[in-house]
């Protein structure tokens, strides 16, 4: 088969658009990072999620072991049901406990871990019991502005 | 006096008219290439010429012009985020507005008036000089051989393009934030990767530049084909082009947008 310029430009053209798009997945994107190969699946219900969302990262000591994976309204208890999915290489006590942060002050929200003293460990399906809502500022300035008139309701 | 309202009444509803005819023949032009498209197939060699003059071609307006919007998503990020003291995320905004919209809009409104405009005005002479038809006397539908190879080179092309220009304005961004400016070059990536996903943000940029090139390629080579035989009918043809390409191009954004996005991410 005869070659011309016009196949080398055209193969040229696009093994740069591929690796462009290559690019973008893996530098820009989240694609290269590496995914958790094998993970396990554990419950915790909060009363408010506050600005969590699907994909949140999952922390325990700063460090990223996990992702949350469904974020669920428990019409029963009227709690939010969250599953996390977490990294099979990292194992956490029974009773561990669960909380909402927020990484900064605006930042994005996070759930933190903190592992527990328990003997036996959370298998997959289990349900973290020990669970710290998000801290809602709004809420929060109310409760300040609420114990500032009492205080000084009593004073007079 | 009422005689002029009429006129001009009539004028509007006559060019209303006209144009609800080119959308139905454009549609009916489009049926008409698909059906064309085995000798693009068959003679792959066809389609590759036209890769060459359309895409390749475009490459160097498309790569500057990637570089600089991305530097000057850069600076003008930078000066934003800095008062809220989050210059690391100057990458999130760089990778996010690029890799979305961006990206593929400006670089199919680059395509279609460096490529599309040339599609216009090369099957608006061939026609004005007689060529589609002294093909259609040798029984070569100009169809097959001239319109739907055409067609096939700017699908192939725009959604790579769309690719290079945000790699491009990424790495434009990267060298205003990283390297100018002195963010954290750690920061820079990591917020970035993040923040970008691959299905939700690269793939659905990647499907917007793909119906974007079919657009642009649809009326470019429809707007050549309709051109009137003459010189001002092909100057008129092109400059439709580039219009309603343009404006096809901003509107199908919208509903691309608003049908792909969605509200948890």
């Amino acid at each position: 088969m005869e070659r011309t310029t016009i196949d080398l430009w055209f193969g040229a053209f696009v093994l740069a658009g591929f690796a462009a798009l290559l690019v973008l997945a893996l530098k820009v994107g989240n694609l290269g990072q590496e995914r958790a190969t094998s993970i396990y699946r554990v419950e915790a219900r909060f009363d408010n999620i506050g600005g969590l969302k699907v994909r949140a990262p999952v922390r325990s000591s700063g460090v990223l072991v996990g992702r949350v994976a469904e974020i669920s309204f428990d019409n029963e208890r009227f709690q939010a049901s969250v599953i996390l999915a977490l990294d099979s290489r990292y194992g956490f006590p029974k009773d561990t406990s669960a909380s909402i942060l927020t990484s900064g002050l605006l930042g994005e929200s996070y759930i933190g871990l903190d592992a527990g003293g328990d003997e036996k460990k959370l298998a997959d399906g289990d349900r973290i019991s020990l669970t710290q809502s998000a801290v809602v500022l709004e809420r929060l300035i109310g409760q300040f502005l609420f114990s500032q008139g009492q205080e000084n309701g009593a004073k007079k | 006096m009422l005689e002029r309202a009429r006129r001009s009444l009539a004028r509007i509803g006559h060019n209303f008219i006209e144009n609800v005819w080119r959308v139905g023949a454009m549609a009916r032009f489009f049926v008409m290439v698909l059906a064309a498209s085995g000798t693009s197939v068959r003679r792959f060699r066809l389609v590759m010429r036209e890769v060459y003059f359309t895409g390749v071609q475009s490459l160097i307006i498309i790569i500057v012009s990637g570089l600089f919007i991305g530097m000057v998503l850069g600076l003008q990020g930078f000066e934003t985020l800095q008062k809220y003291g989050a210059q690391e995320s100057i990458g999130v905004l760089v990778a996010l507005s690029l890799v979305r919209e961006l990206g593929p809009v400006v670089s199919a409104l680059l395509f279609a008036s460096r490529a599309g405009s040339a599609i216009t005005a090369e099957i608006g002479l061939m026609k004005a000089t007689e060529q589609l038809t002294a093909m259609d006397m040798m029984a070569v539908s100009p169809m097959a051989r001239v319109i739907a190879p055409r067609f096939w080179a700017g699908v192939i092309s725009m959604p790579l393009l769309a690719a290079m220009f945000s790699a491009m304005g990424v790495f434009g961004g990267y060298l205003v934030g990283v390297v100018l400016i002195g963010v954290d070059n750690g920061a820079f990536w990591s917020q970035m990767q993040a923040a970008v996903d691959f299905r939700y943000d690269v793939m659905n940029g990647v499907i917007k530049s793909f119906v974007f090139g079919i657009a642009v390629t649809v009326i470019a080579t429809f707007e050549g084909f309709d051109a009137p035989p003459t010189a001002e009918g092909v100057s008129g043809a092109t400059t439709r082009t580039v219009v309603s390409s343009a404006l096809a191009i901003l509107a199908l954004d919208l509903v691309l947008t608003a049908s792909l996005l969605r509200g948890d991410h």
